[in-house]
């Protein structure tokens, strides 16, 4: 069955690059680079050490923002719901909150932040915090009451509960609200990049738009594509085993 | 009715189902050889262990399901592949449609068939006053009980004036009062529409105490062990089981049933093991 | 309305009125923020004037589009997936990482394909879209509870009659789902575009009131923006809410 799976998606990977190569012979050099030749310029972008400015710039932002929304997601999200009263009244508003499109915010955040790395920061924070604290709350609200019956009755210590019972319970489902948040951090940081920065991915990418500089951008493109699908695929392994002991 | 003119409303002769195995494993006979004649106006049970392919049957018997071999006929035609106009079913889970209110759900039949307007509100009003869901007409499914829901699913192959009523174990979800109240209203509405009745149940005493004749069926693969009649009057209800009768009827099935229930157990536990 | 209810609604206006108070005093500067009763002011004030009709149809009918074709897409997509086991088996798992992989980098790409006008811009928020209704809809034909199938059969529904009459309503909750998703995520799409490069637009205006310190101008459009947003969303949240309370005990 696993076997089967990888011959799948192997085809399935396969079928689109010919597509894409076959895009470029219909439309030529103007609009595409070619699988090949993207993979190659990727290459040396990465090994270019004129690019190591603006990849480490994002790197760092992204970083920094993950640890906040993850910080700030998953400790705000047991206090609250830990607390039952402050769920009640907190998690509907925070599922409110959440639908509001945050690209309306964007200005507000760089008049406030300016033009600089914690702008992108805070768009990727402002994406990924409150899905985290959402999942948070949810985990520690939903763990079956009887697990804690169970815990009372073998007579176990606070400490204990909260090792043996608690933190087991709550872990897959927090680890899928983080999963899920950094990918929508990733989102924030790259728009906030697009959007207000002079260093960057992002930036690199907004530049060559002028340049009309097809091989950089999709090479870029390609870039940020390849980190997203290889961190979320390792993030979605773990969730998986971390779902195993769930029914 | 009174007395079942003896003529043979459905027959089932030879069939059989065996479902191919999956992938290396060996095919499952599920069902059969079965041989049975369902009478014009009789109230037919079937009971037996878990798993010895009741519901199957049932399915084979509606045109649901293909057999595998053998012959199924319902009013003299062959039921191959759809089911029979005429045949009504009724099946263990909650069927009604969440999305309709009682009276939608009631008149599903009748809107599916074109039938109009005014034939179809007459209808479906009577059907749903027949089962005691007038007052819950506008309500949907989600805002009933159990046995009320069951009740939908009833009066919507009701409506259809089905001559032939399938019900796959309808009751099971129920408690046991609920059920023995049902049981009633499944009598009432055997007597006043004359249709014929098969009933697939696991609970002996429920087979004894609604049925002209009780069917018995072995463990996989189910085949039908005995055939007890019960001479119950048609003006019956749950009170039948004052009746000495009844007990004797109920021990007699459960001496045939019990071994084949062990079979069915011991044979899980068996499966697990390997 | 529950007491929960009210405290949340004194959250919000506290927020508010804490917000109106320090911008009032100085606290937060103007050239920063202007107090949230100015904003308010400004959004009727353009909303009445007409000030930037041709951006807000601009937008709107992009939107419109995009959640058209995702909505319209994404079902179709999912159709097919759930319908062919082949596809299903291929696709699924590249499904649920699609979120993984934020649709706006290709923005540049399509800009250089198509010019700076609104074919980008649908269709970035149609990559947004489309996916989260292709997975629910899939999902909900998943769901169907096979007896229900089982009914259609019983009552020799054909199986065009079957699709409508028993299939989609039985999958429409996760459709609706789907639906509120695809409507989101394509203003989102279309409005982050809109920020970034585009020639008109309520999002182009935001960012150009943004790059002249046009706080007034600036301020009242964020508010319409999330007005409008709000409305959209609430309006589905509502029908939403009520379908399932039908459903569900």
């Amino acid at each position: 069955m696993r076997a089967r799976q990888v011959l799948y998606t192997a085809g399935f990977i396969a079928a689109l690059l010919i597509f894409w190569q076959a895009l470029y012979w219909i439309f030529g050099a103007r609009v595409l680079t070619p699988p090949w030749t993207t993979f190659a310029n990727a290459w040396n972008m990465l090994k270019m050490p004129d690019y190591w400015p603006d990849l480490g710039e994002s790197i760092r932002a992204f970083l920094i923002a993950l640890i906040f929304a993850f910080g700030m997601g998953t400790i705000g999200g047991i206090v609250i719901g830990a607390w039952r009263a402050c769920s009640e009244v907190l998690e509907p508003l925070l599922v409110n909150i959440n639908t509001v499109p945050k690209v309306a915010l964007y200005p507000v955040i760089l008049l406030i932040f300016g033009l600089g790395i914690w702008s992108k920061v805070v768009f990727g924070v402002l994406h990924g915090v409150i899905p985290i604290m959402i999942s948070s709350i949810g985990a520690v609200r939903n763990v079956n009451p009887i697990y804690v019956r169970c815990g009372r009755t073998m007579h176990l210590t606070h400490w204990q509960m909260l090792r043996r019972v608690w933190v087991p319970a709550c872990v897959p489902e927090i680890f899928s609200g983080l999963r899920l948040g950094f990918s929508l951090t990733l989102l924030g940081t790259i728009f906030g990049e697009f959007f207000a920065s002079q260093k960057g991915v992002g930036f690199l990418l907004m530049n060559a738009i002028d340049l009309r500089n097809i091989p950089t951008i999709m090479s870029l493109i390609l870039i940020l594509v390849v980190f997203a699908v290889l961190s979320n695929s390792a993030l979605l392994a773990v969730d998986r085993r971390l779902h195993r002991t769930q029914a | 009715m009174p007395d079942a003119t003896r003529t043979v409303h459905a027959r089932v002769e030879g069939v059989t189902r065996i479902y191919p195995g999956r992938s290396g494993q060996p095919p499952v006979n599920a069902l059969g050889p079965i041989d049975l004649d369902l009478y014009k106006g009789e109230f037919l049970s079937i009971v037996g262990p878990s798993g010895c392919g009741k519901s199957t049957f049932l399915e084979l018997l509606a045109g649901l399901a293909e057999p595998t071999a053998g012959t199924i006929e319902f009013e003299g035609r062959a039921v191959r592949g759809q089911v029979p106009e005429g045949v009504g079913v009724v099946f263990q889970e909650d069927s009604s449609f969440p999305w309709l209110t009682v009276w939608d759900n009631v008149a599903f039949g009748l809107e599916n068939e074109g039938v109009d307007p005014a034939e179809t509100k007459r209808r479906t009003d009577f059907a749903v006053g027949f089962m005691g869901l007038t007052d819950f007409a506008k309500s949907y499914p989600a805002q009933l009980s159990g046995g009320m829901r069951q009740r939908v699913c009833i009066a919507r192959t009701l409506v259809l004036q089905p001559r032939l009523i399938l019900l796959d174990e309808p009751f099971a979800a129920l408690d046991q009062q609920t059920r023995l109240l049902m049981g009633d209203e499944l009598l009432r509405l055997w007597r006043e529409t004359g249709a014929t009745i098969l009933l697939i149940t696991h609970a002996l005493d429920e087979a004894a105490m609604l049925s002209d004749r009780v069917a018995a069926m072995s463990a996989r693969p189910g085949r039908l062990l005995e055939i007890i009649p019960t001479g119950w009057p048609a003006e019956r209800d749950s009170r039948i089981v004052e009746d000495a009768r009844f007990g004797t009827i109920t021990a007699r099935l459960w001496t045939i049933l019990r071994d084949e229930s062990m079979k069915a157990i011991g044979r899980t536990e068996s499966r697990e093991s390997a | 309305m529950t007491r929960y209810a009210w405290m949340r609604l004194g959250i919000v206006v506290g927020a508010g009125v804490i917000l109106e108070i320090l911008c009032r005093t100085g606290v937060i500067p103007r050239l920063i923020m202007i107090p949230p009763s100015e904003m308010l002011a400004s959004a009727w004030q353009i909303l009445a004037s007409g000030e930037f009709k041709g951006d807000f149809y601009f937008s709107l009918l992009n939107i419109a589009f995009a959640i058209g074709l995702s909505v319209a897409g994404g079902f179709l997509t999912g159709l097919a997936i759930y319908s062919v086991p082949l596809l299903r088996a291929t696709l699924e798992p590249f499904l649920t990482s699609y979120s993984a992989v934020p649709p706006i980098i290709f923005y540049p790409m399509l800009i250089v394909i198509f010019g700076l006008n609104r074919i980008p811009q649908i269709i970035i928020a149609v990559m947004f879209g489309l996916v989260p209704m292709a997975i629910n809809t899939i999902n909900g034909l998943y769901r169907i509870r096979p007896v229900f199938l089982k009914v259609g059969r019983a009552h020799r529904v054909s199986a065009l009659a079957s699709v409508f009459r028993i299939q989609l309503p039985a999958a429409a909750p996760y459709l609706f789902v789907g639906v509120t998703l695809a409507v989101s995520y394509s203003v989102i799409g279309v409005i982050s575009t809109e920020f970034i490069l585009s020639a008109s637009g309520i999002g182009h205006q935001i960012s150009f009131a943004y790059d002249n310190y046009d706080n007034r101008a600036m301020y009242g459009l964020v508010v319409l923006l999330l007005a409008i947003a709000t409305l959209l969303n609430s309006t589905l949240r509502y029908y939403s809410h009520r379908m399932l309370q039908r459903w569900t005990r």
